[in-house]
C-alpha cells in the first residue's frame, strides 16, 4: 500500500561508493601545479618525513565522482522534509551567504584596529541591540560559537555573580525533560545537579519544584517551551521561587523559534538567556559547521560578561576590555563572525515581521500534531508550540512496532526520521518539529507517511521491522557501533591499499 | 537474544524498575524487564565501588544503551559487597537474563525495614500496567 504514495522510493539501486583510498591508483593527478621557482628551504634530517604522506591519487572526474556519490547519499533541508525535534532545521535563505562573503566581512583580518573595522564592529553592536530586544534583557555577549559553549558561559557567570556576592552556592536545578547538554554543563561548571518533574500538564512540577529549591541552590536552567514543545504554565511562579530564594534562572534558547516577538525570556523571568543563532537565526548547521550561541544577561550580571565587548562611542564602535568583573574570553577574537552576518541579516530582512517566523512554526506544528494524534499516543494533551512528542507506546503494545522501526520506515517515505526516544519521560517519542519553512504539502506528505505507517504497524509489522528498504543502507547495527566504534580506516588490514 | 516478559515472585520491587532479591541482611539488586526492555540492548554498566556505601531512591550506577544513559535507583540502602563483573564486561547480558546473570550488585543492607516499603510482583505488575 505504501507503495502507492507517490514520493516513496521502493527500492533504488544504490551504486556503491567506495573510500576515496579504493578508487586510488598510484601516479594519478587530479592536476599538475607550477614548479616552485623559489629556492626550496633546508630541512635538518630529523625534521625530514622518511616516505611520503599516504594521501590518495585520483584523476579529477574520479575525484568529482566520489564526492558526487556521497553527497547522493546525504539527507538535508535541501533534500527533503526534516522534522528533527528540537534541532529547527529549517531552511536558510541563500542571500545570507553571499553577503558573509562579501570581501569587507570574508577578508577582514580579525587582527585589524577597530578604527579599520568599523562596519564589522557595528555589525555586531547592532545584533547585540537586536538579541537583547529578543530577550528582554540588556547586556548580550556574541562570544560563546554554540549553544553549549552558551550554557557553560551561562554558568560561568552565576558562578561570578555569586562569588562576588559572598555567597556560596552548589546546586543547579534542571527538569527531568532537559537537553543533555544541561546536565553536562552544570557539571562541568562545578555544580550539582538536582532533577526537577514534569508534572500531568507537562509543566514544572511546583511542588516538587519547592521542596527543592534553598540557599545552597544557584539556579534553574530551563527551556521555554520544553522539550516536550510545551509552553511552561507556571513559569513566573518558578521565577518567584527561585528569585526569592536568591536564584538565578538561565534560559535555554534551544526552543526560541516558538516565541520570538511574542514573549521574552526576561519578562518571564530569566536572568540569562543564551541564543542558537544556528536554530533560531539562519546560520545553517546539522553538518558541523560553525554555530553561534550568544548570552544576554540581566543588568545584574552584565560586569561579568566576556571580554572584548563590542561597545558604542557616539558613532565609533570598538572593542572594550576595560571590565575588571570579568569572566574573561570564552572564545578566540570576537566569535564566529560570519555566523553573526547571517543572523543579522535574516533579522533586518525580517524587520518587525521577525515574529511571524515563530507563529508560523507554531501554526505548522499545530496543523501536523491535529492531524496525527488519533493515530499515536500524545501523551500531553495540549497545544503544542513549535514541536510536539507522540508516543509509539500503543503501536508497541499492539503490533510490536517501536519508535525506530517508525522512524526508520519514514526514510524509505523519502523523510527524515523525528528525533526518537527523547524526551525520557515519554516512552516511545517521537519528537517532530516541522519548522515555518515547510509549505502546506510537504507537512499533508509527512502526516499521510506517518498514517501509512501506523497502518502498516498493523498490517505487515515486519516491513518495518526491516525498513529501511530503499536507502542506501539497511538497519544499522548500532550496539556493535557503540561498543566497537571503527572511526579510523585501517590500512594494515588492507596492505593492498598502501601507495 | 532477549528475556520474555516476567516478574518473579520471590523478588521486591521498586517503582523506578529496579528489583532485589533478599538473603539475610544482604540483598542482591538489578534491573527489571520492564526496565531493560524500555533501554534496549545495553552497551556499557557504569558499577559502583566495591565498599561504598548506595542509599534507597538514589542512584548508584549508569546505564547506557544506544538509546539514552540512564541512572540506577538503588531500592535498598547499604554498602556494596560485590559488582557482578560479567555485566561490566557483557552488558548485553542484561538484557538476556536480567534476574539471573544480569545482576548488577549485592549489598548489605543498612536498613532491613526498608524491604517493606518495595512492592511485591503483582503490585509492580500493576505500576508496569499503568506505564
Amino acid at each position: 500500500m505504501s507503495a502507492e504514495l507517490p514520493f516513496h522510493e521502493p527500492g533504488r539501486a544504490w551504486p556503491p561508493a567506495p573510500l576515496i583510498f579504493e578508487r586510488s591508483r598510484s601516479g594519478r593527478r587530479a592536476g599538475r601545479p607550477p614548479r616552485p621557482d623559489l629556492p626550496v628551504p633546508e630541512l635538518p634530517d630529523g625534521l625530514r618525513r622518511k616516505r611520503p604522506p599516504r594521501l590518495p591519487e585520483l584523476s579529477e572526474p574520479e575525484l568529482v565522482r566520489h564526492f558526487t556519490a556521497l553527497a547522493d547519499r546525504t539527507f538535508g533541508v535541501d533534500t527533503g522534509f526534516y522534522p528533527l525535534g528540537s534541532c529547527t532545521m529549517k531552511h536558510n535563505p541563500r542571500v545570507h551567504e553571499r553577503l558573509a562573503s562579501l570581501p569587507g566581512f570574508r577578508d577582514l583580518h580579525p587582527h585589524q584596529e577597530d578604527e579599520a573595522a568599523q562596519g564589522a564592529l557595528e555589525l555586531m553592536w547592532r545584533l547585540q541591540e537586536i538579541l537583547a530586544e529578543i530577550a528582554g534583557l540588556p547586556a548580550v555577549t556574541l562570544q560563546p560559537a554554540a549553544g553549549s559553549q552558551g550554557e557553560l558561559t551561562g554558568l560561568m557567570l552565576m558562578r561570578a555573580y555569586f562569588a562576588d556576592r559572598g555567597e556560596e552556592r552548589d546546586t543547579i536545578i534542571t527538569a527531568d525533560t532537559a537537553h543533555g547538554t544541561n546536565p553536562a554543563s552544570v557539571t562541568m561548571a562545578g555544580y550539582k545537579l538536582e532533577k526537577v518533574e514534569t508534572d500531568a500538564r507537562g509543566n514544572l512540577d511546583l511542588d516538587d519544584l519547592r521542596g527543592k529549591v534553598d540557599e545552597r541552590t544557584a539556579g534553574l536552567m530551563l527551556t521555554n517551551p520544553s522539550t516536550l514543545g510545551l509552553f511552561d504554565e507556571g513559569i513566573e511562579e518558578v521565577a518567584r521561587i527561585f528569585h526569592d530564594a536568591g536564584a538565578l534562572l538561565y534560559y535555554d534558547g534551544a526552543n526560541l523559534n516558538a516565541v520570538v516577538g511574542r514573549s521574552r525570556p526576561g519578562d518571564m523571568g530569566f536572568d540569562i538567556v543564551h541564543y542558537n543563532l544556528h536554530k533560531t537565526f539562519s546560520q545553517p548547521h546539522g553538518g558541523g559547521g560553525p554555530g553561534g550561541g550568544p548570552v544576554a544577561v540581566r543588568d545584574t550580571i552584565e560586569p561579568f560578561l566576556p571580554v572584548p565587548r563590542v561597545v558604542r562611542d557616539g558613532d565609533a564602535f570598538r572593542l572594550d576590555s576595560d571590565h575588571p568583573k570579568t569572566i574573561g574570553r570564552v572564545r578566540g577574537f570576537a566569535g564566529p563572525f560570519g555566523v553573526f552576518v547571517r543572523s543579522y541579516a535574516y533579522m533586518r530582512a525580517y524587520g518587525p515581521a521577525l515574529r511571524e517566523m515563530s507563529e508560523t512554526a507554531v501554526l505548522n506544528a499545530n496543523y501536523v500534531l491535529a492531524r496525527l494524534k488519533d493515530v499515536y499516543d500524545l501523551p500531553y494533551d495540549r497545544h503544542c508550540m513549535h514541536e510536539f512528542v507522540l508516543s509509539a507506546r500503543g503501536l508497541k503494545r499492539e503490533h510490536g512496532v517501536t519508535a525506530l522501526d517508525v522512524a526508520k520506515r519514514l526514510m524509505d517515505y523519502g523523510i527524515h526520521p523525528p528525533t526518537i526516544y527523547f524526551p525520557l519521560v515519554v516512552p516511545e517519542a517521537l519528537m517532530i518539529e516541522p519548522t515555518e519553512t515547510e509549505p502546506k504539502e510537504r507537512l499533508d506528505e509527512f502526516v499521510d507517511a506517518m498514517r501509512a505507517i501506523a497502518r502498516e504497524a498493523a498490517e505487515s509489522p515486519d516491513v518495518l521491522h526491516e525498513a529501511p528498504h530503499g536507502r542506501p543502507v539497511r538497519r544499522l547495527d548500532e550496539v556493535r557501533a557503540a561498543k566497537q566504534p571503527v572511526v579510523r580506516y585501517s590500512f594494515d588490514d588492507d596492505p593492498a591499499l598502501v601507495g | 537474544m532477549a528475556a520474555a516478559e516476567s516478574y518473579p515472585d520471590d523478588l521486591k520491587y521498586h517503582p523506578e524498575h529496579d528489583w532485589a532479591r533478599i538473603d539475610g541482611d544482604e540483598a542482591t539488586l538489578g534491573v527489571t524487564w520492564f526496565a531493560q526492555d524500555a533501554l534496549g540492548e545495553l552497551v556499557h554498566y557504569e558499577a559502583p565501588e566495591v565498599g561504598s556505601s548506595i542509599s534507597k531512591d538514589a542512584s548508584y550506577g549508569e546505564v547506557e544503551s544506544v538509546k539514552a544513559v540512564s541512572d540506577i535507583v538503588a531500592p535498598l540502602s547499604g554498602e556494596v559487597l560485590e559488582v557482578n563483573a560479567r555485566a561490566v564486561e557483557e552488558p548485553e547480558i542484561v538484557n538476556e537474563d536480567p534476574y539471573g546473570d544480569g545482576w548488577l550488585i549485592r549489598i548489605r543492607m543498612s536498613d532491613a525495614v526498608e524491604v517493606d516499603a518495595l512492592m511485591d510482583a503483582e503490585a509492580y505488575k500493576a505500576h508496569v500496567a499503568e506505564q
